[in-house]
């Protein structure tokens, strides 16, 4: 029996690894792109085709709602794609395909495995963005208010945005039970889509001053309301400096429980 | 001493927290802990805890096969996982390639290379394109790794899928894909976990050949099992552990060696053994008569020629013989005398 002797190793460069595991994230990604639009954008663009044309059209709503329905609708894609794009997989890979089983045997700190997880649902949260925006515009007309000049802002809005629900999404995938996922879609996504000030804006709640205030422990209506403020900020729409503010401090705590959350589902 | 450790296990201890009401607790939030509040010192283990590793002390020399034998639940697994970095142990310490699993995983990492239980492949890419990732994720510049995937995939009988999809994989091809895996970035220790559970007898002994091969390269392996002839046959030195504790370590010729004299006779009856037992005593040639359970156990010099003579005093006790077993002195007798039970 010869040993072999023990072969010095370079350490692996952690940003190598990083983007070695977003490559792969992005391929799978590319490959499902269809079905991924299908499933992230078919909801929102419905609600387009039904309160932004038909509603109108009929004679239901009035011009300027596209205003308000634009930039929620963005929200949602970007929202829901990233909370998507992160959960599922966790919930598949961690409750019965252990794929990522490979990934965390990779030498680097298992967090980054998380962390690039999060990147690639902020990235794939854009790209359902970007894919709903001309549609959008496509199937409603021209949008009163809306203009491009503060793309900065909106892409920080993105950012910030997609990093807050993506963290979430490694959260609920890493805490829930497979089984439990239907329910995380009716109990926990459906009443945030619907009170998060996507469909309609924040100060039009004045006229329900509870919901006004409730509706603030919800995550979307920072992003919908970012947006607003990104994208028509002549109509009306919550401060930017308070949006801002809200979503890094939502994106810290869910980035701290999710990455908690993983942390402990991948160290068995 | 000259040869080095590839693993060191020093009173290494797995308890996993019994979880009532799973389901509620996950969806609850981290923090709202499920601990006992405020136990300052040791948490004390519940009733309900599983206890998958208890002080476990090994060594496993450079370049050895080493087999890790014991039945379903033995905490095979939960070793492999503890020496990979996946399971965080509760305490006690590893080293792995001379660094240590909890506080230099990532070096670890590096030098290890893990065939799982279960094929884990990643369905959404094919073959070559898993084998190219997988070199990625250790630094690996995907021409090289390209060339070394054709290599793998030549000698272990896979080259003409590389671009086949998972699914389209066999089981036992699948098990292979997850060797050549595990050999693409040069791993000084290979993990095996029940690599050939679920193969059929030829694939079983390709595979054999394949770790053989591996081992004369000087590669140290690990390989849990609970088929005795496996570990037989291909290890160096065996551990058999049971309920998380190590009850024998040695080559598999001293283990043999140190099984119980004589061929296992064992009477399975429709009711307890106890009485069978006493009756069963009063015959010679029959050692170590045991009665546990429905199970009657003893010890015979001449192979199965006082079975009948034992089926009779057990029948006379009452009882009705149900199932008979007959065992040869072996890594198996061995393991019965140790644990009281059988391995499959
Ligand atoms: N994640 C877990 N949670 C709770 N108990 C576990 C877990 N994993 C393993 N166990 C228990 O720990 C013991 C050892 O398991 P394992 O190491 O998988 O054994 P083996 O691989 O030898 O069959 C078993 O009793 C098993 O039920
Ligand atoms: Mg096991």
């Amino acid at each position: 029996m010869t040993a072999r002797a023990m072969t010095p190793k370079a350490r692996v460069s952690r940003a190598n690894v990083f983007m070695a595991l977003l490559r792969r994230d992005m391929r799978v990604a590319r490959r499902e792109l269809p079905f991924f639009l299908v499933r992230t954008t078919l909801q929102p663009l419905m609600f387009i085709v039904v309160f932004g044309y038909l509603l109108p059209k009929m004679g239901f709503m009035k011009e300027g709602y596209s205003t308000a329905l634009l930039p929620g609708v963005l929200a949602i894609s970007l929202t829901f794609s990233a909370i998507q794009s992160v959960a599922l997989p966790m919930v598949q890979d961690f409750g019965w395909t252990r794929e990522i089983e490979d990934r965390l045997l990779a030498p680097v700190p298992t967090s980054l495995v998380a962390a690039e997880k999060i990147v690639a649902g902020v990235l794939q949260g854009f790209v359902a963005a970007l894919f709903v925006l001309p549609l959008a515009r496509l199937i409603m007309g021209p949008i009163p208010n809306l203009t491009f000049a503060h793309i900065g802002t909106v892409l920080l809005i993105t950012l910030l945005g997609g990093a807050a629900f993506s963290s979430l999404g490694m959260w609920l995938g890493t805490a829930i039970q497979p089984q439990q996922i239907g329910l995380m879609f009716s109990v926990i996504l459906a009443p945030m889509i619907f009170f998060g000030c996507a469909y309609y804006p924040w100060q039009g709640l004045s006229a329900v001053p509870v919901m006004k205030y409730a509706v603030l422990i919800n995550p979307l209506v920072y992003v919908s309301e970012g947006m607003r403020a990104a994208l028509t900020p002549a109509a009306p729409h919550m401060p930017l400096g308070a949006v801002i503010g809200a979503l890094i401090a939502i994106t810290v705590i869910f980035w701290t429980v999710g990455m908690k959350s993983f942390m402990k589902r991948a160290l068995g | 001493m000259t040869e080095t450790n590839a693993i060191t296990i020093r009173a290494l201890r797995k308890v996993y927290k019994a979880t009532g009401g799973k389901k509620l607790r996950h969806l609850s939030l981290p923090g709202g802990s499920f601990m006992p509040g405020g136990t300052g010192g040791m948490p004390r283990p519940s009733a309900h805890d599983v206890i998958a590793l208890d002080s476990l002390d090994l060594d496993i020399r450079q370049g050895e096969f080493f087999g890790l034998l014991g039945p379903n639940g033995a905490g095979k697994s939960t070793t492999i996982g503890v020496l990979t970095t996946r399971i965080v142990p509760t305490s006690g310490t590893a080293t792995v390639a001379g660094s240590d699993v909890g506080t230099q995983a990532v070096s670890v990492r590096q030098r290890i290379g893990v065939v799982p239980q279960q094929p884990n492949a990643d369905r959404s890419l094919n073959v070559i394109e898993n084998l190219q990732f997988h070199a990625a994720y250790f630094g690996i510049p995907v021409a090289a790794a390209t060339k070394r995937a054709q290599e793998l995939c030549e000698t272990l009988g896979l080259s003409d899928k590389l671009n086949v999809k998972l699914n389209e994989m066999s089981g036992g091809q699948q098990q292979r894909l997850m060797i050549v895996r595990a050999l693409m970035h040069e791993p000084d220790v290979l993990f095996l976990d029940e690599p050939t559970v679920g193969l059929d007898p030829q694939a079983r002994l390709g595979l054999w050949e394949i770790l053989r091969g591996l081992h004369a390269q000087g590669r140290t392996i690990v390989m849990t099992t609970h088929y005795m002839d496996e570990a037989d046959r291909l290890c160096d030195r065996l551990a058999i552990i049971d309920r998380g504790k190590l009850l024998a370590l040695d080559t598999p010729r001293a283990l043999k060696d140190k099984a119980p004299g004589g061929t296992l006779l064992e009477l399975v009856l429709d009711g307890d053994a106890l009485g069978a037992a006493e009756k069963v005593k009063a015959i010679d040639g029959l050692t170590r008569v045991e009665a546990s359970g429905t199970v009657l156990q003893a010890y015979s010099g001449t192979g199965g020629r006082l079975l009948p003579a034992m089926i009779e005093a057990a029948e006379q006790s009452g009882r009705r013989v149900k199932d008979i077993h007959l065992l040869p002195p072996s890594l198996e007798t061995l393991f019965v005398s140790l644990t009281g039970r059988k391995l499959g």
